[in-house]
């Protein structure tokens, strides 16, 4: 589904990814773990089509298509969805509103027909009740006022609405506590499916422990410097980043 | 310049001798005396302190007339779309400076809806208490007005009543082959505990250039309440200037909105006179301009007296080589304690030719007194441009969103949900997107 071969990124002239390699297939998870400044978000923002970043080396591919020429827009048309880790407040525009707009926009570009009022309301319900969401929720201004654990939830339920192929979840772990956390991982646990593929992006371990990844990297200096299953997680959670400082290769 | 002083000097004096009897009335001393004022100010020129950011000279070049002498007819088909959708409402519509029945609907039942001549006639009284008594005499451009006063809306809520539907203020200029100059004049008085809510809107059908120098005079006295709306979208070969002045009486509360997006060139003065204790005065504004576009808002809000509440809050987005002013002056007399006073105004620069002016101008001598004041200019978030575009809305609506989102706290005082949409739709159409906000 995504393969990143050789990708080198660079803002401002510092180069802040140097040379990953990934790949992901439908019905994984991947858990992105590695210290902070290591290039976590820098890779979750490259997927997802930030333009401040300039790709220096390597090619990103979307079911086998080359992502590197699409705006964000189009990644999104194409079933890309970033969680963010800091969403932005957006005043006057209600999170009905949005999700509407978003919706229509990604069915237009696959030339389906917007979605029916009433069937959008019918699915917004639905997908609130699994993030156990008040439907206050559906009228208030996007993010505003909004404290860290509702953001994170609606960042959640957008993906839940829009049912994207690839999910990234950049450090949506972040900020939220033990309960909060629980319910965002069992929203995206119902998500998971064998067509769909998500990406975690995280710090600390504890997020996988609600959220079973099939496959655990570790990023430092802009590289994987090593790749193992569930276990590493721990191994990290236990030891720390410093022991994998040294290059692994 | 010279050129259209004289000919509004000459035209004065044949406007004097229609008047016939008429001419010895207080209401003709008034606009005699406006007319000397005028003739020593003469039009306003960037040495004058409050016209330095805005220059009249491109839009008194024109060799307008004045009074149109064939009348046009004009069918309600063509003008329906500027009127409020679905939604009964009072409407005096005005062509090219005369009232046309056949468009309108008023009232003299409860109270009064209709035009500034029969105010003249029939209500002596009001024309010689109200009439030049809110706009200041140091203003050369309404002074102008006061000087040909003679049509326009009259609105007269009584005591304690409230108008049961909105009123709809229209003025349409036609196309007569030539650049035409109108100076329409409205008198507004609410009294004690009257409410109404009104929309004023001058629209240009001709593709010539078109001078609108309107003036309105607004009482509202104690514990009356008023929202007044200003609709300023006309073309682009429009030039509006706005000369409005509000005295409130105690415990009366005055919302004024204005919405600002089309004519070529717009100059708003709106004075608030706070003259008695426990006043609530909100003036908020949406500007939106493109292309060569000059928007200029100087407001005055005077506190007087003490107990006085006023919340200013003006938001503006510029595209293109659009210009805009927003100079605010807020004075504080000494008497005026506990004086709440805030003022915000805010703007987005879309492109490096874009500019604004924005100069907050607070003068306060009295010592306990919250008074508070903000003005930036900035661009769009990069950030929360990327935000809405990985949820799959292109740049251009993306950016619409972001835009509509800044600007749309301006709508927070518009009650009325027909206005709300009617604006909605203007601020999408001028942002170029086709979003439906409303759910």
């Amino acid at each position: 589904m995504l393969k990143i071969n050789n990708l080198h990124a660079s803002v401002e002239g510092t180069e802040i990814l140097r040379g990953v390699n990934l790949e992901v297939k439908p019905g994984e998870v991947h858990a992105i773990m590695g210290p902070n400044g290591s290039g976590k978000s820098t890779l979750s923002s490259v997927i997802a089509g930030r333009e401040d970043y300039e790709i220096t080396q390597g090619n990103i591919q979307f079911e086998k298509e080359d992502l590197l020429d699409l705006g964000p827009d189009e990644r999104a048309q194409k079933g890309i969805f970033l969680s963010f880790q800091y969403p932005v407040e957006i005043p006057g525009v209600t999170v009905t509103n949005f999700l509407k707009t978003s919706i229509n926009e990604l069915r237009k570009a696959r030339g389906e027909e917007p979605l029916p009022a009433n069937k959008l309301l019918k699915k917004m319900r639905e997908k609130m009740g699994l993030l156990d969401m008040d439907k206050s929720f559906l009228s208030r201004s996007l993010n505003e006022g909004f404290s860290g654990g509702e953001k994170k939830r609606n960042e959640i339920f957008q993906m839940a609405m829009l049912e994207p192929k690839l999910g990234i979840l950049d450090e949506t772990d972040s900020g939220l506590d033990i309960d909060a956390l629980r319910v965002v991982a069992k929203g995206v646990n119902t998500l998971r499916t064998k067509d769909n593929a998500i990406i975690l992006i995280t710090h600390y371990q504890r997020l996988l422990d609600h959220i079973e990844p099939d496959y655990v990297h570790v990023l430092s200096q802009g590289k994987i410097v090593k790749s193992g299953n569930k276990e590493l997680a721990l191994e990290l959670e236990e030891h720390g980043y410093d022991w994998l400082k040294e290059p692994a290769v | 310049m010279e050129a259209l002083k004289d000919k509004l000097e000459s035209s004065f004096i044949v406007f004097e001798n229609e008047l016939n009897g008429h001419a010895q009335t207080p209401v003709h001393q008034k606009r005699r005396a406006a007319m000397q004022r005028f003739e020593d100010m003469g039009f306003p020129t960037k040495r004058d302190e409050e016209w330095k950011y805005t220059s009249l000279k491109p839009i008194l070049k024109h060799d307008y007339r004045l009074f149109p002498n064939e009348e046009n007819s004009v069918d309600f088909s063509q003008i329906k779309k500027y009127f409020l959708n679905d939604v009964d409402a009072y409407k005096l519509v005005f062509i090219d400076g005369v009232y046309s029945s056949w468009l309108s609907e008023t009232t003299h039942e409860r109270f009064d809806v209709c035009t500034f001549s029969s105010m003249l006639n029939k209500f002596s009284d009001v024309a010689n208490e109200y009439f030049g008594q809110a706009l200041p005499e140091y203003e050369a451009l309404s002074s102008l007005n006061t000087a040909f006063a003679r049509e326009g809306a009259f609105i007269r809520i009584k005591k304690s009543q409230a108008a049961d539907k909105p009123i709809q203020v229209l003025f349409f200029t036609t196309e007569h082959g030539q650049e035409v100059m109108t100076q329409p004049r409205n008198l507004i008085l609410l009294e004690e505990n009257a409410e109404a809510t009104i929309t004023e809107r001058h629209q240009s059908l001709s593709d010539k250039p078109v001078l609108t120098n309107s003036a309105t005079e607004i009482f509202v006295e104690r514990h009356a309440r008023l929202c007044y709306h200003k609709i300023q979208n006309d073309n682009g070969q429009a030039s509006l200037i706005d000369n409005t002045s509000i005295r409130q009486k105690g415990e009366s509360s005055v919302t004024l909105g204005t919405y600002s997006f089309g004519n070529r060139f717009i100059r708003n003065n709106l004075n608030f006179f706070l003259d008695e204790e426990h006043c609530e005065s909100h003036l908020d504004g949406i500007t939106i301009g493109d292309d060569q576009q000059l928007i200029d808002h100087h407001t005055l809000v005077d506190h007087k007296v003490p107990h006085c509440y006023s919340n200013e809050l003006y938001k503006g987005i510029y595209d293109d080589k659009a210009h805009g002013v927003f100079n605010g002056k807020v004075m504080v007399h000494p008497h005026a304690q506990k004086t709440n006073a805030f003022q915000q105004n805010n703007n987005v620069l879309l492109t490096d030719k874009a500019s604004v002016d924005t100069k907050p101008q607070l003068e306060i001598y009295a010592d306990d007194v919250a008074c508070s004041h903000g003005c930036t200019i900035g661009q769009l978030d990069d950030q929360a441009l990327f935000y809405l575009m990985t949820r799959g809305i292109a740049r251009r609506e993306a950016q619409a969103l972001l835009l509509y989102a800044f600007a749309n706290d301006g709508l927070r005082n518009v009650k009325l949900p027909e206005l709300r949409k009617k604006l909605n739709r203007m601020i999408a159409k001028k942002l170029n997107v086709n979003l439906d906000f409303e759910l």
